[in-house]
């Protein structure tokens, strides 16, 4: 297998151009955030912190300052309410487990929508098996939440609500305030739990502001390395811990803190939130540079998502009819362009992403996608080289479907 | 379970980036489709039989890379081929002429055999006369194919959300 993949790397050897979009599922860490990094692994702050000797105190002092800049990025109340955990699929397992173990005796209901990542909705699937009811709030065809159906499934059984603040695949920015009043109004001790992965760094998110319990943050989703998180826990919140062992400095999460990337996190929300505006809006016009170049350049091609200021500010995610996702990834990987799909086939199932199903976009559409993201470190030339890679590799692909009618 | 990069290898690679055999057969004597683009997996086999020869074969697909690549072997090898012969093909030997497939993409092997069964099935059909070594009863090959488009059809389409498990 290795010796395959070896050929495969191989046949990329002659690229001169290189520009990876694929951040929904790993990043490129700038060399400002690794430059960040490398002290704490053997010049300063590599002992544990909870230890009373020199490199403890200095992991200690660095996990605190981290803590506080990103407790200030989100508006925190406390210090205590940042929770280092090692990324967005176990903050948010920490968040949907702890909660419901914590809230058992409450009641046994879980409200999310349709379109919440894999590591919510199959967390769900098994706190169902263990005797909690999921209710599944639908979407309209933009991907925003319906806040009606939504207020029909809170009562006073309902222990916890986990919505995104913008989806993941397809960029909706969600009605995330209206939401958590909604809520709040109909159970005010339903804890509110909010992916704010794609959020975090993108658009103003307070949670003094929002009113929020529990929010989930990714470093790798602001590039930053992966492997760390924050799961932020109102004060007064209470939530299980869903691992045992020799607890440190992070009361949700036991375990040897890892500095490194902890500092890593907090240069990579540093460089996020400066210059934020600027930021945004540099994604934005790449954003925009991108859909519009492959709406006039390729036919047959649908954008997957809402348009302008209702989408977050780096989603591109677009169906190319008759052309099969994998397929296409694979092509555009040879000529340097790095991308993700939902189709069937790189999911290794026979559905396509149940996030541009749940939209109503048909299979043929949802195994055509392609999702990418643009971050502040592309430059308009990033920009100019993908346009002039997508519209050929869509016509290659297209001309192996050939007269076939596939829709 | 675990997920695995799909470690192609070079044969697929090269079928996938210069595919043999590749488009419509404007002078075919049969065509037959396998797989359903529901399912992000669809062929169609053309063949130009002369006096129960293949003379030609080609292919469409829209699928993944290993999905093109067995269909290119496929026209490949039945080339020249007798009918019974190309009959006698099984899905492993496709699978073989590509250098091997991640197992998740063996059922593309299955679906090029299909294909083509169904296409020399088609054949006879329309002729009007089944040769003693054609069985009466479908193969496993053509069962697949079709049973992907079944398996398509009870596919609603708004699903309830299922993911991998």
């Amino acid at each position: 297998m290795i010796e395959n993949i070896r050929e495969l790397l191989k046949a990329h050897e002659s690229l001169k151009r290189e520009v990876y979009l694929d951040i929904e599922n790993s990043s490129v860490v700038p060399k400002e955030v690794v430059d960040a990094m490398l002290p704490y692994f053997n010049q300063r702050a590599y002992g544990n912190p909870t230890l009373t000797h020199k490199p403890g105190w200095e992991a200690f002092e660095t996990i605190m300052e981290a803590s506080k800049k990103i407790a200030k990025f989100l508006g925190c109340e406390t210090l205590e309410e940042i929770n280092f955990i090692p990324g967005e699929t176990e903050a948010n397992n920490l968040a949907l487990i702890g909660t419901a173990l914590s809230m058992k005796d409450k009641g046994k209901k879980i409200v999310v929508s349709e379109i919440e990542p894999i590591n919510v909705l199959h967390v769900t699937d098994l706190l169902n098996k263990y005797g909690c009811n999921i209710v599944r709030i639908p979407v309209d065809d933009e991907g925003v939440i319906n806040l009606e159906k939504l207020m029909g499934a809170v009562d006073k059984q309902t222990i916890l609500v986990s919505l995104s603040s913008v989806n993941h695949e397809i960029g909706t920015i969600e009605p995330l305030k209206e939401a958590i009043e909604v809520v709040k109004d109909r159970n005010p001790e339903t804890i509110f739990h909010t992916d704010a992965s794609d959020t975090y760094g993108r658009i103003l998110f307070d949670v003094q502001d929002l009113n929020v319990d529990l929010a989930t943050i990714s470093s790798y989703k602001i590039l930053g390395p992966r492997g760390i998180g924050v799961l932020y826990v109102r004060e007064g919140v209470k939530i299980e811990r869903v691992l045992e062992g020799q607890l440190g400095t992070q009361k949700l999460w036991p375990g040897v803190e890892n500095t490194p990337l902890i500092a890593g996190f907090a240069k990579a929300s540093e460089l996020a939130f400066h210059n934020l505006e600027d930021n945004v809006n540099h994604m934005r016009r790449l954003r925009d540079k991108l859909i519009d170049g492959i709406m006039r350049k390729v036919s047959d091609v649908r954008l997957n998502g809402p348009k302008g200021d209702r989408r977050v500010a780096d989603n591109v995610n677009i169906s190319f009819l008759r052309c099969e996702g994998e397929a296409l990834t694979i092509e555009l990987s040879l000529k340097g362009v790095y991308v993700s799909s939902g189709s069937a086939c790189t999911r290794r199932l026979l559905q396509p992403s149940h996030v541009l199903v749940a939209i109503g976009r048909k299979f043929v559409e949802a195994h055509g996608s392609i999702l990418m993201k643009v971050t502040r470190c592309h430059t308009e030339e990033d920009m100019d080289y993908v346009l002039k890679v997508i519209p050929k590799a869509v016509e290659r692909i297209r001309g192996i479907v050939g007269t076939m009618e596939v829709d | 379970m675990s997920r695995t990069p799909l470690p192609y290898n070079p044969k697929i690679l090269e079928l996938f980036r210069n595919p043999k055999n590749l488009g419509k057969m404007e002078d075919a004597t049969v065509s037959a489709v396998a797989g359903n683009p529901l399912c992000g997996d669809m062929i169609i086999f053309y063949l130009k039989i002369d006096n129960d020869v293949i003379k030609k074969a080609s292919f469409e697909s829209y699928g993944c890379a290993a999905n093109i690549a067995t269909s290119s072997a496929t026209t490949e090898m039945i080339r020249g081929m007798k009918l019974e012969d190309a009959w006698k093909i099984s899905w492993r030997s496709v699978i073989e002429a590509v250098g091997g497939v991640p197992s998740v993409k063996l059922h593309c092997g299955i679906l090029a055999v299909g294909a083509l069964k169904r296409a020399i099935r088609t054949y006879y059909v329309n002729k009007g006369v089944l040769p003693d070594w054609l069985p009466e009863e479908v193969t496993f090959e053509e069962e697949q194919a079709l049973e992907e488009e079944e398996l398509a059809k009870r596919l609603p389409k708004r699903m309830p959300v299922e993911e991998e498990k």
